[in-house]
């Protein structure tokens, strides 16, 4: 018995060295960050949400996009927490910096960088994420070919800066270095009890690709300042869910 | 430091600027002319007319008749005012401190300047022989003070370099007039036979304060150097400039670049002992054709740290035309601000975080713009649009709190898009809209939250705002301009929730 245990433990040592030297670490400086994700998590390697690496977010539409930085707020405010800036770079931005205060990011902590060519924030991004006392840089974007996301990733690697690149209303799905895929979406709202009016943001997240881990798609709300999961989602919703699954798998 | 200045003289200036002008006319005789008291009379003459004794005061009809042949013009004391003083910014190059001397002559501070040009002879050589190739008729002199270098280069026969401390006896056989007097004094002395400056120094200074006035003892005592004279310089002496003569002439980036570094080393040093940094700063390359080239840079916070100072010019380095070649750069911190050791810290960070952010938002502001860098604090408005406003600096911190009681959206449409809607009355949320074509259905929805306009900065209808959320999910800010029944309604989309 004690023996087994010994191998678990080695097994998942050796887990993380290889995962290490793929260029993925498992937290920020070794400790980790509790994004309180939930049932997410479990979908990551090891268990946690990959800091220090680049996520890439795909917006077909402005609702999306919305939605999309809805969730890339959330996950800022936990990378926030502990201090330091954060950087968000866009060609025709849109946020509104004091709706980021309902997610617990302090805007005066954003700074935002407005650029004109998808070409410049791509340059900004890489200069953002090479400096680590930065908590994250977010970069809005229409194109990136798979050449500029493997700078992106090698200025990471050295730096364990978050990054995150959101393609908003992009043209040709091509393959990036990005550790992760992401699609939000919005869904309806639900009030507490019978109350009219619009609730909680809530989402569908649908993690698309994932490296080392297992893509999935979870219901998540913005309630109180955390992530909350949805466990019970309504009818109309599964049913998309699961056929949703299916072409995935396909 | 013993002062030393140079002072310059263009004999003919007049008729040399109109040469450049037109090369034809070189050798030409001709002159300038002004009216005075109804005549024509000469201002300037060529070189060769005054060779031939023509000079400045005469009738232009008198030369007219003993040289029928000479050409006239008008004089334009206005436009060599400027050539004056585009020659003393070209002088810059040899000094800091040049100023004008007009009507015809320019006065340098060479002190601490003349070794770079390996002496004085050398630095008097070098300016002189670029000045006559430029085209022009130079005299000039260096001494200890302004009067007495003023009056080597115009009357002086000997050395035109007065070694430290011997103006007086340099001066001794020069004329009166060399010591800079009008012209009733300067007829005065001639009546009681004063010819040369060395006797009125024996005078004891009462008797001549008696008959001459105090004009002629401060005239005197400022070209012996008893009495201070200070110079107007054109451009006033910048505090931090460093300056790098190059032996050859540079013209490659390569070269730039190591000029700009030895530069950069040479100030960060003296802001390093004086407690300083730059915020903004301006490389000269003096081309040896005579032109300059210069690019700036602006800091986010007072920097002294030479190699990111040296990022910032590196991404400039580009826009140097070095044509021909550049044989001095020069380097000046035209903004200076105290580096405070203990800055308060800034959104939790220690000072050197702040500083590599503040490096990174230079490089950024070199890259693509100091306009492309932005950061809001909160305004107290209710008005959308003006309950952020932006701030140059990192370090400025709110003064009032961001409010979260009322919804605002995530995205905010840069300016509200007009919208069709189908609303029951009186203050329902609508209960569908059009958007670019398209139908959405709204499904649920909060408000309306009025919102109205502030008279103290713009008039007009104030909006009703409701959060609605379609069959989708997708979420909407949608507002109506005016209110029923007083005039027209207007219906917009403002933007976009989570």
């Amino acid at each position: 018995m004690k023996e087994l245990g010994g191998k678990k433990e080695m097994i998942r040592q050796l887990r993380e060295q290889i995962m290490t030297m793929e260029g993925f670490s498992s937290g920020m400086d070794g400790q980790r960050l509790d994004f309180g994700l939930g049932p997410v998590d479990r979908a990551f390697p090891g268990g946690t949400f990959p800091a220090g690496a680049i996520h890439e977010f795909v917006s077909p539409t402005e609702a999306c996009a919305a939605a999309s930085n809805g969730f890339m707020a959330g996950l800022l405010h936990v990378l926030m927490k502990k201090g330091g800036s954060c950087l968000w770079i866009g060609k025709g931005r849109k946020l509104f910096p004091p709706a980021l205060k309902f997610f617990g990011i302090e805007p005066h902590r954003v700074i935002f960088i407005d650029v004109r060519r998808d070409k410049d924030a791509l340059w900004v991004m890489e200069q953002g994420l090479k400096c680590k006392t930065l908590a994250a840089v977010v970069a809005e974007l229409k194109d990136i070919s798979f050449a500029e996301s493997r700078r992106l990733q090698l200025a990471v690697e050295d730096s364990r800066v978050t990054g995150f690149v959101h393609r908003c209303r992009s043209g040709a799905m091509s393959s990036l270095t990005c550790v992760s895929r992401w699609r939000i979406k919005p869904l309806p709202s639900r009030s507490e009890g019978k109350l009219p009016g619009v609730g909680f943001p809530r989402w569908e997240v649908e993690l698309e690709k994932i490296r080392n881990g297992r893509p999935g798609i979870w219901q998540l709300e913005w309630r109180a300042g955390v992530f909350r999961h949805v466990s019970v989602p309504n009818q109309a919703v599964s049913e998309s869910q699961s056929s949703k699954k299916e072409k995935h798998y396909a | 430091m013993p002062k030393r200045y140079l002072s310059i003289w263009f004999p003919h200036f007049a008729t040399d600027r109109l040469v450049r002008l037109h090369p034809e006319l070189r050798d030409k005789p001709f002159l300038l002319y002004a009216p005075e008291r109804g005549r024509m009379v000469v201002r300037a003459s060529s070189r060769t007319l005054s060779r031939e004794g023509i000079k400045p005061g005469m009738v232009v009809a008198d030369v007219r008749a003993i040289l029928p042949s000479v050409e006239v013009f008008p004089n334009d004391p206005a436009a060599q005012g400027k050539l004056l003083k585009d020659l003393a910014e070209w002088c810059l190059r040899y000094t800091p401190v040049v100023a004008t001397d007009p009507p015809d002559g320019l006065i340098l501070d060479l002190s601490g300047c003349a070794h770079l040009w390996g002496g004085e002879l050398f630095y008097l050589e070098s300016i002189t022989s670029r000045l006559s190739k430029g085209g022009y008729d130079v005299r000039a002199a260096i001494a200890d003070t302004i009067g007495s270098a003023w009056a080597m280069a115009r009357y002086g026969s000997s050395s035109p370099i007065v070694e430290p401390g011997r103006q007086a006896e340099a001066l001794q056989s020069l004329p009166p007039v060399a010591l800079r007097l009008d012209a009733v004094i300067l007829q005065r002395l001639e009546k009681l036979g004063f010819r040369q400056i060395g006797q009125l120094i024996g005078i004891p200074r009462t008797n001549l304060r008696r008959r001459f006035g105090d004009v002629l003892l401060s005239r005197l005592g400022q070209a012996l150097g008893t009495e201070p004279e200070v110079l107007q310089a054109v451009q006033p002496a910048p505090v931090f400039q460093e300056r790098l003569p190059c032996l050859e002439p540079i013209c490659t980036a390569g070269g730039i670049e190591i000029a700009i570094k030895r530069l950069l080393d040479m100030l960060c040093e003296r802001f390093f002992r004086e407690g300083k940094g730059m915020r903004t700063g301006t490389l000269k390359g003096y081309r040896i054709d005579g032109e300059t080239v210069q690019i700036s840079i602006g800091t986010n916070r007072a920097s002294r740290n030479a190699a990111h100072l040296f990022k910032l010019f590196e991404l400039k380095i580009s826009d140097i035309e070095p044509a021909l070649g550049i044989e001095l750069f020069v380097l000046e911190a035209t903004l200076v601000e105290e580096v405070s050791e203990a800055q308060e810290a800034l959104w939790g960070m220690g000072n050197s975080d702040q500083a590599s952010i503040a490096e990174l938002l230079d490089n950024i502001a070199g890259k693509v713009g100091e306009k492309a860098i932005h950061r809001y604090l909160p305004q107290e408005h209710h008005w959308p649009e003006h309950s952020i406003k932006a701030v140059a600096s990192l370090e400025e911190q709110p003064e009032t709190a961001w409010r979260t009681d009322r919804p605002r959206p995530l995205h905010l449409l840069p300016r509200p898009e007009p919208i069709e809607v189908m609303v029951p009355l009186p203050d329902y949320p609508p209960l569908h809209f059009r958007y670019r074509g398209e139908i959405i259905r709204i499904a649920r929805a909060d408000g309306p939250e009025r919102i109205e306009q502030e008279w103290w900065l713009q008039t007009g209808p104030p909006r009703d705002y409701y959060q609605v959320e379609d069959e989708s999910g997708a979420r909407y800010w949608l507002f109506r301009l005016g209110l029923y029944g007083g005039g027209k309604t207007q219906w917009f989309l403002h933007g976009y929730f989570a």
